[in-house]
């Protein structure tokens, strides 16, 4: 069954931050989100990629701090909300607070699928500035149904008005959206949301079982601008719901020409389209493909081999460090093949 | 010289139970008091078995023994911004194992020797104790502008507490880099991982120098700071050793715990105990001989 409408949320200015290794200037945000809020996009995520204080060593500096693109967008937009994102154990109840006082409306609090109960802290906060708050479960298909609504449950507990199903790596195919979805909905009495990424090529096709699954809010970015393979694309995202007669309030031409405005920043990832298809396929979070292919460089090792080794060893969101371990490892078991003859890491 | 320092242990959780079979390993201490507040912990119940004389009126009992010189608190912050005052007044030492930092960060490889005679000692947290010392060990043969840490540790030995305050333990630890790793500024990120089995802790330490320095400096002066946390945390491995790229530095640490009570994969909860234990058994000769 189709809804009359949806909402949709559009995060290139969030996850769109990883396919420009976090160096959108507060200007660049400026005028894109702009674009957006004329085309009548509900809500804009701008943060790092990896949320509020994601600005590291770790995920990449942001070119610009939180502060200064959480102002730049807030001075233009006229009706779209402003969301932020936010995963525990990086951003800290403080840098909420700050992008409350700069106009954030809405908190999107993350924690990996099975790690809910580190959110409580950052969602009761939010829910006390007076902010939505929306539920990310990263990672959604490394955990058996059962223990992802039990999450979503504690999630609902905490105050959120919305839980998400986030398709981190890319991994799930329609089926599997569909089965989740309906678990997650019969668990919860708030609102669900799906987040998809490109990997295998469903974004726009979980998006939309997702939302004949009875999700809320869906997620959307300009070209798909994302980790790994990208998003589901807003622009066409909105074309398929026009052609489904599904409301979402936005304008198709006027978000299409807000998607030219991020034709200059669109590269595609210069390993090619293998290295997202194995992200979807190893089950890899999204956002370890720059980090892979550059230690896969500096190593001298097969990027592919990283990835399958990484969803071996089921490494999480945010564990990009362990990129260079593995990279590390294959180094050194190459070295010893060949006998003895040196190799060190590339500068 | 055969005397051992008199201590005790308030708070009976996991925590204070692990470190209860570190200390009766202690040759240099001597565990006068289990003390809890919930009768039937499995904490206690060990404690009884052990011959270990117990409480369950918590820290009052404690304070009390005249005999007892020092105490590990393992209870959480709020409890100890209460037990601090008062073991400072019944003239004990307090090694407070909790975020609540009522005294100065120590971790016990970099600074233990600038407070031997402060009579309250914190540990900073997991992730300070397994990453301090590199950043330390880094910072005295060149100046470190920046280091951030990324503790990864398992699900199953992240309790509530540390679930419940994950900001504290992000704040702690950066603060506890620039203070007492010496890095002028201080990150520090937490992931929780729940993989089975569980995985060990593990620590990766990036650190931005002020001008590009040679490998083996850098090499000798980790060797030697692991060696040094070696003596208290057996399972401290180095499992990438510092690559030096221009001005960034990146190692990575394993942490395996002894496995005494808590599993062995706990290496972060067991890294405070050892470390709980390494500051007390300095502080043995210090205090028994004054």
């Amino acid at each position: 069954m189709l809804p009359g409408s949806i909402r949709v949320v559009d995060t290139t200015l969030r996850d769109g931050m990883h396919s420009v290794a976090h160096q959108f200037t507060p200007q660049q945000m400026a005028t894109i989100a702009a674009a957006m809020d004329v085309a009548g996009v509900d809500t804009l995520e701008v943060s790092h990629g990896d949320g509020l204080g994601g600005s590291s060593l770790q995920y990449g500096r942001a070119a610009a701090s939180d502060e200064a693109y959480l102002e730049a967008v807030a001075s233009v937009l006229r009706q779209s909300k402003l969301a932020v994102l936010l995963l525990p154990g990086i951003g800290t109840k403080e840098d909420l607070d700050m992008a409350a006082n700069l106009g954030a409306k809405v908190a999107r609090i993350a924690t990996h699928v099975t790690e809910a109960d580190i959110s409580e802290q950052h969602m009761g906060l939010a829910k006390k500035r007076g902010m939505e708050v929306i539920g990310f479960l990263m990672m959604a298909h490394m955990a058996p149904i059962e223990i992802m609504t039990q999450n979503a449950r504690l999630m609902e507990s905490y105050g959120a008005d919305c839980v998400y199903i986030v398709d981190s790596a890319g991994y799930m195919l329609p089926p599997e959206v569909r089965e989740r979805v309906e678990a997650l909905k019969a668990a919860v009495q708030c609102k669900v949301g799906f987040h998809a990424h490109n990997n295998l090529g469903l974004a726009i096709g979980n998006t939309l079982t997702a939302i004949e699954a009875g999700v809320h809010i869906v997620d959307g970015s300009l070209r798909s601008m994302g980790a790994g393979g990208g998003n589901a694309s807003t622009e066409t995202l909105i074309a398929v719901l026009e052609r489904l007669g599904i409301d979402s309030g936005v304008d198709l031409y006027k978000i299409m020409d807000a998607a030219k405005l991020v034709d200059p920043f669109k590269t595609q990832p210069k390993e090619g389209p293998d290295a997202t298809l194995m992200l979807g396929y190893a089950g890899v979070y999204s956002s370890f493909l720059l980090h892979t292919t550059r230690a896969a460089e500096r190593f001298n090792v097969d990027p592919r081999d990283i990835l399958v080794e990484l969803g071996r060893r089921r490494i999480v969101g945010g564990q990009e460090d362990m990129i260079i371990d593995v990279a590390y490892e294959l180094m050194q078991k190459k070295q010893k093949a060949l006998s003895g003859k040196v190799m060190s890491p590339k500068v | 010289m055969n005397e051992r320092l008199k201590v005790a242990i308030v708070g009976s959780g996991n925590i204070g139970t692990d470190l209860m079979y570190k200390v009766l390993r202690s040759p240099k201490l001597e565990l006068c008091m289990m003390a809890g507040i919930v009768p039937d912990s499995e904490g206690l119940k060990r404690a009884v078995t052990l011959g270990i004389p117990i409480t369950d009126k918590g820290i009052g009992p404690v304070l009390e023994q005249d005999g007892i010189r020092l105490v590990f608190d393992t209870t959480g912050a709020k409890p100890h911004m209460l037990h601090a005052p008062l073991l400072r007044e019944y003239g004990k030492i307090a090694i407070d194992l909790t975020p609540a930092a009522v005294g100065p960060y120590v971790v016990p490889a970099v600074n233990i020797e600038e407070y031997l005679d402060h009579p309250n000692i914190n540990l900073v947290t997991c992730g300070g104790q397994a990453t301090i010392p590199i950043v330390a060990a880094i910072s005295r043969v060149v100046p470190v502008v920046y280091a951030e840490i990324v503790a990864t540790i398992a699900s199953k030995s992240a309790g509530p507490g540390t679930r419940q305050n994950i900001d504290e333990f992000t704040k702690t630890t950066a603060r506890g880099i620039e203070v007492v790793g010496k890095a002028s500024k201080g990150k520090a990120i937490i992931i929780l991982n729940p993989a089975e089995p569980p995985i060990m802790m593990r620590n990766t330490i990036y650190c931005e120098v002020e001008y590009p320095v040679a490998e083996g400096v850098v090499h000798s002066s980790v060797e030697e700071m692991i060696k040094v946390v070696h003596t208290y945390v057996p399972g401290y491995r180095l499992r990438v050793p510092p690559l030096v790229q221009d001005r960034l530095i990146t190692t990575m640490i394993e942490v395996e715990g002894a496995g005494d009570y808590l599993p062995k994969y706990s290496g972060n909860l067991d890294i405070m105990t050892a470390a709980a234990v390494g500051v007390a058994e300095r502080l043995v000769n210090h205090i028994i001989g004054s």
